[in-house]
């Protein structure tokens, strides 16, 4: 069953890694797209890359009339929500879309990093304090400690148990943070921290009103991200984490030690969760103990299903719409939560895998190993093959 | 750090048997809801999330007919006969509503996704969906405040425990609470619509093949569901009159479902115990604690422990294995 | 199946017939306790002759890109506080506007939804256009720290017609004007309306939010000796059994709510509904019309402290008022609002017209508003503050006069 081929190079994991196409069509072309995209040689694969990162990173400085969310809210800083969503959504992405462990509870993660990164830069807290840049390393670390310790009694569990008890976690979080005093419950924390710098008017660059710095840090962070994952995906802990979210008893039959990845999937989860939390402390540089309330993780959810789940780059995709459509349309913000509970529904029933499908891409040589197959069986088929075949191949 | 948790037992001895009886009122509330969760996972081995708007739709019929009946903010002046018609019309309408909107509910989230046989996950997620909708469509409509209070009874004190007040609401709802319970468990072993739910329960392949429809067996579950939430509902509204707006069943419902998985989900008789427990052990630590956060975090903190003991809740889970 | 289907129906024709039968009458079944001395309630106060108008003496002039923005909740759960803002501001925009044909402001809103998180988006924007040279926000205490510090850099100089987090004022920025009393302005108020009622104990019940924490604790040293216990509840909290019986354990004269009145209405009516017997005292946080709604009958019980005037009370306002509202009489902060609007507004038609000026125009402000005296510290708080009794009675709130 498991292949063990070895890790692959980081620069050719990384040219894979990315499909990243800013321009959405509608769903039933997205296969064809999908296609596309895999049958292109390597180099323009590269190009196309550079192309579609450039374009991310200048999405803030172009202001393109229909699209943008002002004169209600700040362009440059919608950029950054959406990013923060984004980055949100991948780390989602790999407990419910890779690991099919369904997390009802994931802001408190979220809380416990923008928490790290309060109290260790706010004046208003006592604890010794440290740059802003190092809060969020520090906010991904006590946040895999937080999954681990609720991994540890829970994964154990079958699916909708772990769905109760991720809620109730979600929610010890936020009422923890108004009843210990250290926390400062509503009162919260202000002038949170942010990475150093001051522009020419004598303002910092990563002022809470600058979106654009912001925005950059944190897609650098998805950037990051993604090359990690893309490589985790596609080594042994991919495979697993495939695996057990397919058939968690077939997975444990076969010898797959379902509860280690699960706490892999949840740690990772965790980590990401709080890097997300302490840059949206470190951005509206106040934090309190509202908003970190179960519609919020629901939001989350709604991200990562409307995206794909197991597709990092729909989590992505997903991520930002469901930032940009209340920031863009403020009218209809109200009725947010009534249009994406609508969009659940309908989704689920006809198209339940979202608008990008799985991508079980299962080989660090996978595109070679098509090539193989292509010229064996002269199928023409076998990008659209079912992830069982491509594994076989692979043997 | 300042000294957070600190327990004072004196008050929890001073005030022990009004939290009890308190603690006991919600938990026959909670235990009915609970139902409606355990049945549905009996049945379907999934989680009904959109059964807390099941529920406060029920409620909010349960209001809106009060209203029309001339009940409000004053203690109705009536003899106790006309209020208990009343309130047996209330129910009614409340078990209807509630009732209707479980059946939309399996129509719509459930039924469409079973038909193409879908995994669990989008199960899941279509129901937290259809919760979000009916949340909303509630907001839309009647704003983020809750309906005015009503006020059925002039409520008073029946008897005391050691100088405790034991007030008619409070007798009146646990012992509906127990009655529904061993009624449902009855239906559930004797009934031929029971032993149907059984089946299914126990091995849905198996029963389609000896003659049990099963489609009618899920809706049906549902539709018991929601009567049951519509029971609950009335009681709600009675004890906590300005409790029905629109996030009011999704507060009520995380408390309901944790008492399902508590005492065993898929369980009528766990249903029962988990509600009861879950009340009592939430307004003990409330007291304890001394303060009203403590309530959800304490009552979460128990459900994982007891979880890590007895994955399958205190009873176990199995609504198939119940024998008539 | 049909057989309970059949019984269903039976019972419910049954209890039909009942309750066509049945006849509620709203009797008044609740007797006042007559231990409690009876507060005099003001009827009408008059607008203060000295008030500064909105509408001015007719003659300003200035560009016509000249706006001032409402920042703060539009839509959500806090869309009501936020309306009854709006509603103050443009009516005094309009009485301005009709008055004064060479100056027409314009006004802007942005949305925040009153939450923290989403508020440094619109603040940017309202900052990053330069036609605004004044603006009316932010009402929340959360959302105003998360952004003071735009504000400040940005020189925009803003009104708060309802943040009172006392803390805001301690930040050092020159941009911040409150125009109402903060936190700790109502809590030593709060024994002298005790004193008046002769209420002797009094049972400090507290929720989760700053507010109420904060308002709690200036409060409870106020009273001293006369805290017999207090307790804590949580926002969103419904049932209040085991506070409930803590307090009837204490047989207190006085409950002292810190909170608001989404959790201190059913927790009055579970009090009551439980046998309390004494009085029930909230702060503007529980004054609203709503109170008495979702208390019902319970609410009889019920004082409030504010550090406002009672807007609805000054005809000349309430009438206009209820043109720009399309029918609704002005609600909490709806005085705030026009008044903190009235200072922007003067302050323009004396040539006050770019951001610096505007914000030195008020910083240096001294006129008399329709709620109260307007003149800051170098902090931002006023330094005259009233704060009032109110009661409740006949399902109206009334006002008691100065504490």
């Amino acid at each position: 069953m498991s292949t063990g081929t070895p890790m692959g190079g980081a620069a050719e994991s990384q040219a894979r890694a990315d499909e990243l196409v800013e321009e959405t069509t509608k769903p039933t072309r997205l296969r064809g797209l999908s296609d596309w995209w895999n049958h292109l040689p390597r180099l323009s694969q590269w190009a196309f890359l550079l192309i579609a990162v450039a374009a991310a990173f200048a999405l803030p400085l172009v202001n393109i009339p229909l699209l943008t969310t002002e004169p209600s809210n700040d362009w440059p800083l919608a950029c950054a929500e959406m990013a923060r969503y984004a980055l949100v959504a991948v780390g989602l992405n790999v407990v419910v879309g890779q690991a099919g462990l369904l997390d009802l509870g994931y802001v408190g993660f979220f809380a416990v990093g923008a928490y790290v990164a309060a109290l260790w830069t706010s004046p208003d807290s006592t604890l010794v304090h440290i740059p802003y840049l190092l809060t969020l390393p520090l906010a991904a670390m006590v946040t895999v400690v937080f999954g681990v310790l609720l991994g540890i009694p829970t994964l154990r569990l079958r699916g909708d148990y772990l769905a109760i008890v991720t809620l109730g976690f979600g929610e010890i979080i936020r009422l923890l943070a108004t009843i210990i005093p250290a926390l400062r419950g509503q009162q919260g924390f202000q002038e949170v921290g942010h990475p150093p710098g001051t522009n020419a008017e004598g303002n910092p660059i990563f002022s809470n009103s600058a979106g654009a710095p912001w925005y950059w840090l944190t897609i650098t962070v998805i950037i990051l991200v993604m090359i990690a994952l893309g490589n985790l995906e596609r080594s042994r802990v991919g495979r697993n984490w495939i695996a057990l979210r397919e058939d968690e008893d077939a997975a444990e039959i076969m010898g797959v030690p379902t509860f280690r990845y699960k706490l892999w999937a949840f740690g990772i989860g965790a980590a990401l969760g709080g890097s997300a939390g302490a840059i949206a402390a470190g951005q509206i540089g106040f934090v309190n103990n509202q908003r970190f309330d179960v519609q919020m993780s629901v939001l989350f959810l709604v991200a990562v299903v409307l995206g794909g789940q197991g597709n990092k780059f729909g989590a992505i995709l997903g991520g930002a719409i469901v930032a940009y459509i209340p920031l863009r349309f403020t009218g209809i913000a109200e009725f947010k939560y009534l249009i994406f509970g609508a969009v659940l529904v309908v989704l689920m029933i006809f198209r339940p895998q979202g608008l990008f499908g799985k991508r079980p891409h299962l080989l660090t040589f996978e595109r070679r190993a098509h090539k193989r197959i292509a010229n064996l069986a002269n199928a023409p088929a076998v990008s659209t093959a079912p992830a069982g075949t491509t594994k076989e191949a692979g043997q | 750090m300042d000294q957070w948790i600190s327990f004072d037992w004196e008050a929890l001895g001073a005030n022990f048997w009004s939290a009890t009886v308190d603690g006991l009122t919600f938990g026959g509330i909670y235990a009915l809801v609970a139902l409606g969760y355990t049945l549905v996972y009996g049945v379907l081995n999934l989680i009904n999330f959109a059964h807390s708007e099941v529920f406060i739709v029920g409620a909010y019929a349960v209001v809106f007919t009060l209203t029309s009946l001339g009940f409000g903010p004053s203690v109705p002046n009536l003899a106790w006969y006309a209020i208990a018609a009343n309130l047996l019309l209330a129910l009614v309408f409340g078990m209807l509503a509630s009732a209707v909107t479980a059946f939309i509910v399996e129509r719509v989230a459930y039924k469409p996704l079973r038909a193409k046989g879908a995994p669990r996950l989008v199960f899941l997620i279509s129901a937290i969906g259809m919760s979000f909708v009916i949340q909303y469509l509630i907001f839309w409509w009647r704003g983020p405040n809750p309906e005015p209070a009503v006020i059925m009874f002039q409520n008073k004190p029946v008897f005391d425990i050691g100088g405790t007040l034991i007030y008619f609401d409070s007798i009146l709802i646990v012992s509906a609470a127990i009655i529904m319970m061993v009624v449902v468990d009855q239906f559930i072993r004797r009934s031929k619509l029971g032993r149907g739910i059984r089946a299914v329960a126990q091995d849905p392949d198996t029963a389609t093949l000896m003659g049990v429809n099963r489609e009618r067996i899920i809706v049906s579950t549902f539709i018991l569901g929601g009567l049951l939430a519509g029971v609950a509902a009335l009681f709600y509204v009675m004890k906590v009159p300005s409790g029905v707006l629109y996030l009011g069943g999704f507060l009520l419902g995380v408390k309901a479902f944790t008492a399902a998985v508590l005492g065993g989900i898929g369980n009528v008789r766990g249903a029962l115990l988990g509600g009861l427990l879950l009340g009592l052990i939430g307004n003990y630590g409330q007291i304890l604690l001394g303060s009203a956060q403590w309530n959800d975090v304490v009552c979460f903190v128990v459900l994982i422990a007891v979880l890590m003991v007895r994955p399958e809740g205190i009873l176990g889970s199995n609504l198939g294995k119940v024998r008539a | 199946m049909s057989r309970s289907t059949k019984a269903l129906a039976a019972a419910a024709v049954l209890a039909l017939t009942l309750a066509a039968c049945a006849n509620t009458d709203d009797g008044d079944s609740g007797d006042e306790d007559s231990s409690t001395p009876e507060l005099t309630v003001q009827t009408a106060i008059d607008a203060p002759d000295d008030a500064v108008s909105p509408a001015g003496d007719g003659s300003a002039e200035c560009p016509a890109t000249t706006t001032i923005a409402y920042i703060g909740a539009e839509t959500g759960a806090n869309a009501q506080l936020g309306i009854n803002i709006i509603n103050g501001v443009k009516l005094a925009v309009e009485e301005h506007n009709a008055n004064n044909a060479n100056c027409q402001v314009t006004l802007q809103t942005f949305d925040t939804e009153g939450d923290p998180n989403k508020s440094t988006g619109p603040v940017t924007q309202a900052t990053n256009d330069e036609n605004i040279i004044g603006v009316v926000g932010l009402p929340f205490s959360g959302e105003s720290k998360a952004t003071g510090t735009i504000f400040e850099q940005a020189g925009l100089v803003h009104i708060t017609p309802s943040a009172t987090g006392p803390a805001l004022t301690q930040n050092g920025w020159t941009t911040f004007f409150r125009a109402l009393g903060n936190d700790n302005v109502q809590g030593p108020a709060v024994p002298k309306l005790t004193e008046k009622l002769d209420a002797k104990t009094v049972y400090v019940v507290q929720d989760d939010s700053e507010y109420g924490v904060g308002l709690a604790g200036t409060a409870t040293e106020a009273l001293g000796d006369n805290v017999v216990g207090s307790d804590k509840v949580t926002t969103g909290q419904k049932d209040f059994s085991a506070t409930i019986s803590k307090i009837l354990a204490e047989k207190p004269d006085a409950v002292f709510y810190s909170g608001y009145y989404a959790e201190g209405a059913p927790f009055n009516q579970q009090l009551v509904a439980k046998g309390y017997e004494g009085i029930f005292i909230g702060p503007d946080g529980v004054k609203d019309q709503e109170f008495i709604n979702q208390a019902g009958d319970a609410s009889a019980n019920a004082y409030f402290t504010c550090p406002c005037i009672p807007g609805e009370l000054i005809t000349s306002f309430s009438d206009a008022y209820k043109k720009v509202s399309g029918g609704d009489a002005p609600g909490t902060y709806s005085v705030e609002g026009y008044d903190a609007a009235t200072v922007l507004l003067a302050g323009i038609d004396e040539g006050n017209q770019d951001r610096a000026k505007l914000k030195d125009w008020v910083t240096n402000y001294d006129a008399q508003g329709l709620s109260k005296k307007f003149k800051w510290d170098e902090t931002g708080e006023l330094t005259e503050l009233a704060v009032y009794g109110y009661k409740v009675q006949d399902g109206q709130i009334v006002s008691v006069g100065v504490l």
